[in-house]
């Protein structure tokens, strides 16, 4: 039976915390070893099938597949191969008739990975479907909470932003709440979906509430479009409120560390010197990513999961 | 043509009639019930109803056939077996078709193609507005005098206010009632009831205050003019309390829920399970409960279903992109023996009244009851005979039912319409 990364929703503490440990070792290839290529994957063949525009995403997993030796291509939505008016089911097909191992898939629709995997033969990586989830963004950011913290269990982790559209806060909900971490999640309440305190989080519309002795601060994407729609008045009010500065950071605990899942709107999620600040992790996050991604596809194709 | 329907159990709530005795039917029409006819030497077919219900055929007020212009989905004649094989006997079709059912010509068209398909009655709604666009009113007289029994621009809400007031005053004069889908758009934009279980899937979620704003708006521009209105499809706690509220207060207005209201909740769409995507959507356990309890007092007046076939490609997709709506006419009644008279909230008479007694009064046809000299449309049922629903073997068109592999109770054994059996032994004779 073929396994697939659709969402940390489905997956076990111990899955995760085997993912976790085998990615802490596929990072020691990624920033440790002179020769980045190992043969796991020699003869595989990963596609990145992307709906949606995300660079660095697309990149880090193709990294990730070049690493490991697999052959690597991109369908993007630009291209000619996801024309409009092609439905996932034709899609599936011709997914299949390439001879694919491991589907990378980013989506604008939730659950359109758990369609797609039902139809085909490969393993299907979620890299992000609608507002649902953002598995290996998760994973990556756990890692990097570990490498800094040595465990999650007991961790506070804040999470701050646009909450209702947020995949990676669904992901990182489930993956930290599996292994111990308490989660608060803050926001303006017109961007924090009804329900969400069933998944196990406090949730303050007070920000300096959400932060206080937090031993990790994670903002979250703002998309600017957003405030077109009503959702809040103004940029400028949305970080007088909301955004994260030096300040704030002060109610954390001490040694706290601040992330962001990229890119980040300066001077709107987070001020320019948190940004740069010496509490940011943003850039190993993105090394982490790659050693996460590595790990997720390798288990996927040689077992662990 | 004469048939003797012998020894069945008759429900005809219409005739206060609950009890084991004979019906005998003559050319298309129901000439005797009782037991001491003498029929010796009288040429007729005799069905033995012995240990079955024997009730008049279901009337649903709320269907869509989908003809004209969406015949993909379904048409007037597969939609009409689809019902007859659920005991559904008469349907009032609802007007968004292509080009929407506005004026007489439409009307005129659905009730020919009906006549043709000799299945089910079909009593075709007119739209309110023409086009459905919400603007102005559609030829109401015109359409009634067609054979329209109704007005709605079902599938999507009246937004403006006036239109609806205007709607109720208009439609009065031709003894139509007006079918409000209460539905603040504003307020309704999402994939899925709103709560816990839309955000732990990244869904958007529906308010419950899209239904029942507007389900309050037609309540008060109802009492304020003295008009009439029937709510659609309602699904909510909150609905069935303003309705509630709004009787006692004598206001005019009825209301009608569907079976996946008190049969399903919206955890029905976890796995992003595209076959539990409507409009009114799935709610919660607390609004199943609240649904049962206006049932059993009275507060909403009929079940229909709310029948809405789509072509598998606009289910197998994305669950944001999928068709709202699932079919419903093969599986409503015995959804109803279910989960309404196995577990005590209404009695077999009780139900029939939702389902066949009620809607056709309040759409004024001379249907749902098993009166001497109306016609013969009768259905026979043992409401503890299991079945089991298998959607590929549905008769419609669409296959989009949550009700895969749910065992039901009370196929109907027999469907006579007009006095003709269409359904024999739970055979389709045509
Ligand atoms: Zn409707």
């Amino acid at each position: 039976m073929k396994h697939d990364l659709l969402g940390l929703k489905e997956l076990s503490a111990e899955q995760i915390k085997n993912i976790l440990s085998e990615a802490a070792d596929m990072k020691k290839i990624v920033v440790g070893a002179k020769e980045k290529k190992i043969k796991n994957l020699q003869g595989k063949t990963v596609v990145n099938l992307f709906y949606e525009n995300s660079t660095r995403t697309r990149l880090s997993f193709e990294l990730a597949a070049k690493y490991m030796s697999a052959n690597a291509a991109n369908i993007s939505s630009s291209g000619s191969s996801v024309a409009k008016g092609e439905t996932l089911t034709d899609t599936a097909e011709t997914i299949n008739a390439m001879g694919t191992d491991i589907l990378v898939m980013r989506h604008s629709m939730s659950g359109a990975p758990h369609m797609l995997s039902k139809l085909i033969s490969a393993s299907v990586v979620n890299a992000g479907d609608g507002m649902n989830e953002h598995p290996t963004q998760a994973l990556l950011d756990m890692l990097t909470m570990i490498e800094h913290k040595g465990h999650i269990e007991g961790l506070k982790v804040a999470i701050i932003g646009d909450i209702y559209h947020s995949r990676v806060v669904r992901s990182n909900i489930y993956g930290l709440t599996k292994l111990g971490a308490e989660v608060t999640v803050g926001g303006p309440s017109t961007l924090m979906p009804m329900g969400i305190e069933e998944l196990g989080v406090k949730v303050f519309n007070n920000i300096h509430e959400a932060i206080v002795d937090a031993d990790v601060v994670m903002g979250l994407r703002i998309q600017l479009e957003r405030q077109k729609k009503g959702l809040f008045p103004s940029v400028r009010e949305y970080f007088r409120f909301f955004g994260v500065d030096d300040s704030r950071l002060k109610l954390a605990k001490p040694d706290a560390i601040v992330m962001h899942p990229g890119p980040v709107n300066r001077g709107v999620e987070l001020s320019t010197t948190v940004i740069d600040g010496e509490k940011s992790v943003i850039t190993q996050q993105v090394t982490s990513g790659v050693a996460v991604r590595m790990a997720v596809m390798d288990m996927l194709i040689h077992g662990g999961f | 043509m004469k048939i003797l329907i012998k020894n069945g159990h008759v429900i005809d709530p219409a005739n206060g009639i609950d009890a084991v005795t004979d019906i005998f039917i003559e050319n298309g029409v129901i000439s005797e019930i009782g037991e001491d006819k003498d029929l010796t030497g009288v040429e007729m077919e005799i069905i033995d109803a012995t240990g079955k219900i024997v009730a008049p055929g279901l009337v649903d007020m709320h269907v869509h056939l989908r003809e004209p212009g969406q015949e993909y989905k379904e048409d007037i004649e597969t939609g009409t077996r689809a019902a007859v094989c659920g005991g559904v006997t008469s349907v009032a079709c609802m007007p968004n078709t292509n080009p929407v059912c506005d004026n007489a010509a439409v009307v005129s068209y659905i009730k020919q193609k009906a006549a043709e398909a000799g299945y089910a009655n079909v009593f075709p709604i007119g739209a309110v507005s023409k086009g459905q666009e919400g603007k102005i009113l559609a030829e109401m007289g015109e359409m009634a005098f067609a054979g329209a029994v109704a007005v709605s621009d079902d599938g999507h809400p009246v937004e403006n206010s006036g239109l609806m007031r205007r709607a109720m005053e208009y439609s009065e004069m031709f003894d139509i009632v007006v079918i409000s889908h209460c539905e603040d758009m504003a307020l309704g934009e999402g994939d899925m009831n709103e709560g816990a279980v839309a955000t732990a899937m990244g869904l958007r979620g529906i308010s419950r205050a899209a239904e029942e704003v507007m389900a309050a708006r037609d309540i008060i521009v109802a009492e304020a003019i003295g008009g009439r209105v029937h709510i659609a499809h309602i699904s909510t706690k909150g609905s069935v309390e303003l309705i509630r509220q709004a009787k006692r207060r004598g206001v005019r207005v009825t209301c009608e829920t569907c079976p996946h209201y008190f049969a399903l909740t919206e955890e029905a769409c976890m796995g992003f399970n595209t076959n539990a995507k409507m409009n009114p959507p799935l709610r919660t356990a607390e609004d199943v409960a609240a649904i049962k309890e206006g049932l059993r007092d009275g507060t909403i007046d009929c079940i229909v279903t709310d029948h809405a076939p789509h072509h598998a490609d606009e289910k197998d997709c994305e669950f944001g992109l999928a068709k709202n709506g699932i079919v419903g006419l093969e599986t409503s009644l015995g959804l109803g023996i279910k989960c309404l008279v196995n577990e005590g909230v209404l009695t077999m008479g009780g139900l029939i009244e939702k389902m066949a007694v009620n809607p056709s009064r309040i759409l004024g046809i001379a249907k749902g009851s098993l009166s001497v000299g109306q016609t013969a449309d009768v259905i026979i049922f043992d409401p503890r005979s299991k079945w089991t629903v298998d959607i590929k073997k549905l008769h419609s068109k669409g296959k989009n039912s949550p009700y895969d592999g749910f065992e039901l109770y009370g196929k109907p054994e027999y469907v006579l319409v007009g006095g003709e059996i269409i359904i024999n032994q739970g055979e389709l004779m045509k």
